[in-house]
């Protein structure tokens, strides 16, 4: 008998019943919301910066080069970044910025990001991974920027994983819910932003 | 982990003389309590949330087989690979034989509570591979050569200057007592780290069954490091960590975060599903999962059962007196606080850790604060009671209950012993009306002076009243010490 034999054995023999085949749940309602979202996007935002993310809003998609020029510009932060490839079309250039679709090594200090979709209840991002979507645009520079249609926030996390398995079918290898900068506690319970991820979270809101 | 909890009252005894812990304990213990009240009180209804959590938490338990077969066989299905380890030892000689196989040299490592329960570290260093603990407080450990203390905050213990000393001697940087500084020296020494590493080690604060997924709850990003740069993957987590769907890891997510560390939620949530797709630039090749069972299955349908619905928030601990005053080293293994006063005895037998569940007043902040309403003073009840069937109490201890029951079923030598008993205590208080010694019970007044009795007994102020109350209005008692009153109402 393998242990993991051993261990279903021990598990079933213990709860004085064989291995069902299939399981009834309890009927449940729908989870209550740790804080009602009453507007989703002035609740993303007001939550996203309670937890030290900034965010940015602009009309359309070809004015998140310009926004980051000028949040680079007020930080004086300098002005070459990797971005998804899905970004690759807008103009980097002409808002005097450099922008590699590539995944970043450890020098890179700003990746910029689309996100999947924004949740209102907790002010959070989530990103996943794939082909196209390197996972360590938003873990490896210094600075992450995640650009965000207005249109894809939602209000609860449930909603957010209802959406994936609708648009993607299944789960991708990394589901990052992200919110905020990383942060550590871990010295005299002192909270100190920037652990080993981005020191700056910064949002840029689209539509 | 070396286990010490047997020895847990000399352990306390050492922790309560040691100045600097103890200046450490009250300037840093408090914190987390005064978080999740703040917490607390932006959130409309966390009664409600709690009863969520607590009943996914315990429908799981009662299909614990069935939720992990499910979650098997969706993890197969994306190219995890799962295994099972009935043992911590076992699940050791696994991850080895993974990393064996895999020609892993270095390994990087985010919090696993159960690797710590197993005592991977010395395996794998044994084994010639080099081992990186990159959470903060895990790294300041591992540079100490010690165990965690607390299981959200493992250096709570430590203060910064302790902090310094160790990066001057391990880094031979300048010295640095800037918090933020400290932080960013780490920083800057782990990232290498990260970048070289063949294999990264995580713990699994859940299991999704119908995902086959992995989920870690972090804040400072090193658990997605570990998860995503090295080609290998191991998360090594206990059986009783599945949880069904991702709804109800929603549900959990919405009391953890805020029961732990006073956040709405934690900075990252990762959910990891399978291997690298196919053309990706990023993620590992290889996946595994080590189920450990360790103690656990045997607890199911026990009278401990309830405590298998622990998710790790440590609330239990930031609320205890009795930890926040000897911290998390005196309890001696992985799980210290009121959970560990549980979970030590229940794993590794009850004559490892005798003292463990007598650790509490029985106070019951823990199940005040505890997400998933563990009935933890009512668990550590249970044990103290098994410890005296099973005759694991001492000797002294097994006969002074014994003589007290003796002299409770005798009533009128309970009273005349309680009179003159209280008389006597009074005497030897002397002026001041506190005993610094009592004879047989050293342990207890080392720490702190008993009040001596005041005033009658119990026993003689109700006979007192009772004659008083009489001669006013008759009063309904029901016991046969009051014949006298019975007889009136007749």
């Amino acid at each position: 008998m393998s242990a993991r034999d051993r261990i279903l054995e021990r598990v079933h023999s213990r709860l004085k019943r064989p291995t069902p085949v299939s399981v009834t749940r309890p009927e449940r309602t729908q989870a209550p919301m740790a804080r009602p979202v009453t507007n989703v996007l002035q609740d993303f935002i007001a939550r996203a910066e309670s937890l030290q993310s900034t965010t940015d809003h602009v009309a359309d998609l070809n004015a998140v080069p310009a926004a980051v020029a000028q949040y680079l510009q007020a930080r004086g932060l300098p002005r070459k970044s990797v971005i998804w490839p899905s970004l690759k079309a807008l103009d980097w250039f002409s808002c005097g910025l450099t922008a590699e679709a590539r995944p970043p090594v450890s020098e890179d200090r700003l990746g910029i990001t689309e996100t999947f979709c924004g949740i209102a209840e907790t002010g959070t991002l989530l990103l996943h991974s794939g082909v196209d979507h390197f996972s360590t645009t938003s873990l490896l520079p210094e600075t992450h920027i995640a650009v965000l249609p207005v249109d894809r926030i939602v209000e609860r996390m449930e909603q957010a994983f209802a959406l994936m398995q609708s648009e993607l079918g299944q789960l991708p290898r990394a589901t990052n819910f992200i919110s905020g900068p990383s942060r550590t506690a871990d010295i005299e319970q002192t909270i100190v932003i920037g652990a080993h991820g981005p020191r700056r979270v910064h949002i840029i809101l689209v539509g | 982990m070396k286990v010490s909890s047997g020895e847990f009252k000399g352990n306390a005894r050492k922790q309560l003389a040691d100045a600097a812990l103890q200046s450490n304990l009250r300037r840093f213990g408090g914190g987390f309590a005064d978080r999740r009240r703040d917490a607390l009180v932006k959130v409309d209804d966390f009664e409600s949330l709690r009863d969520r959590a607590a009943s996914i938490r315990a429908e799981v338990l009662e299909n614990l087989d069935y939720w992990l077969l499910k979650f098997e066989a969706e993890a197969q299905r994306r190219g995890t690979q799962v295994h099972w380890a009935e043992t911590g030892a076992e699940a050791n000689q696994i991850l080895l034989n993974i990393a064996r196989q895999a020609g892993v040299q270095r390994v990087v490592k985010s919090k696993s509570m159960v690797s710590e329960e197993s005592g991977l570290n010395d395996v794998l260093t044994e084994a010639g591979m080099t081992v990186t603990e990159t959470d903060l407080g895990e790294y300041i450990l591992q540079l100490a050569g010690e165990p965690p203390s607390h299981i959200i905050a493992p250096a709570i213990h430590k203060s910064r200057d302790e902090v310094s000393d160790l990066f001057v001697k391990h880094h031979g940087t300048p010295r640095t007592d800037d918090i933020p500084a400290l932080c960013e020296e780490a920083r800057g020494q782990l990232r290498p780290h990260f970048l070289a590493a063949d294999m990264g080690v995580s713990g699994g604060n859940f299991l999704i069954a119908e995902t086959g997924s992995v989920t870690i709850v972090t804040n400072e990003g090193n658990g997605r490091m570990v998860t995503t740069l090295p080609r290998v993957h191991v998360a090594m987590t206990g059986i009783e960590k599945v949880l069904p769907t991702l709804e109800d890891l929603s549900a959990i997510l919405r009391v953890l975060p805020r029961s732990a560390t006073g956040q709405d939620i934690t900075n990252y949530v990762s959910i990891l599903t399978g291997i690298r797709d196919d053309g990706a630039m990023d993620g590992p090749q290889e996946n595994h999962v080590i189920l450990v069972d360790n103690g656990r299955s045997q607890l199911l349908g026990s009278d401990l059962h309830d405590a298998l619905r622990c998710i790790r928030c440590g609330a239990c601990m930031n609320h205890c007196p009795v930890y926040q005053n000897i911290g998390g080293h005196a309890y001696g293994w992985v799980y210290p606080g009121p959970i560990g006063a549980i979970l030590t005895p229940a794993y590794l037998g009850l004559d490892k850790a005798l003292d463990l569940p007598q650790a509490s007043t029985l106070c019951a902040a823990c199940e005040v604060v505890c997400p998933v309403r563990i009935p933890l003073p009512e668990l550590m009840r249970v044990l103290r009671e098994q410890e005296l069937t099973q005759g694991l109490r001492p000797w002294h201890e097994r006969l002074s209950i014994r003589l007290w029951r003796w002299l409770a079923l005798h009533p009128r030598l309970y009273a005349f012993a309680a009179r003159w008993g209280t008389r006597a205590l009074r005497w030897l208080a002397g002026k001041d009306r506190l005993l610094h010694r009592l004879p047989g019970l050293d342990g207890w007044t080392e720490g702190r002076d008993m009040p001596a009795p005041q005033g009658e007994t119990f026993r003689d102020q109700w006979r007192r009243k009772q004659s008083a109350d009489r001669k006013i209005i008759p009063i309904r008692v029901g016991s046969s010490q009051s014949k006298k009153t019975a007889g009136l109402e007749k």
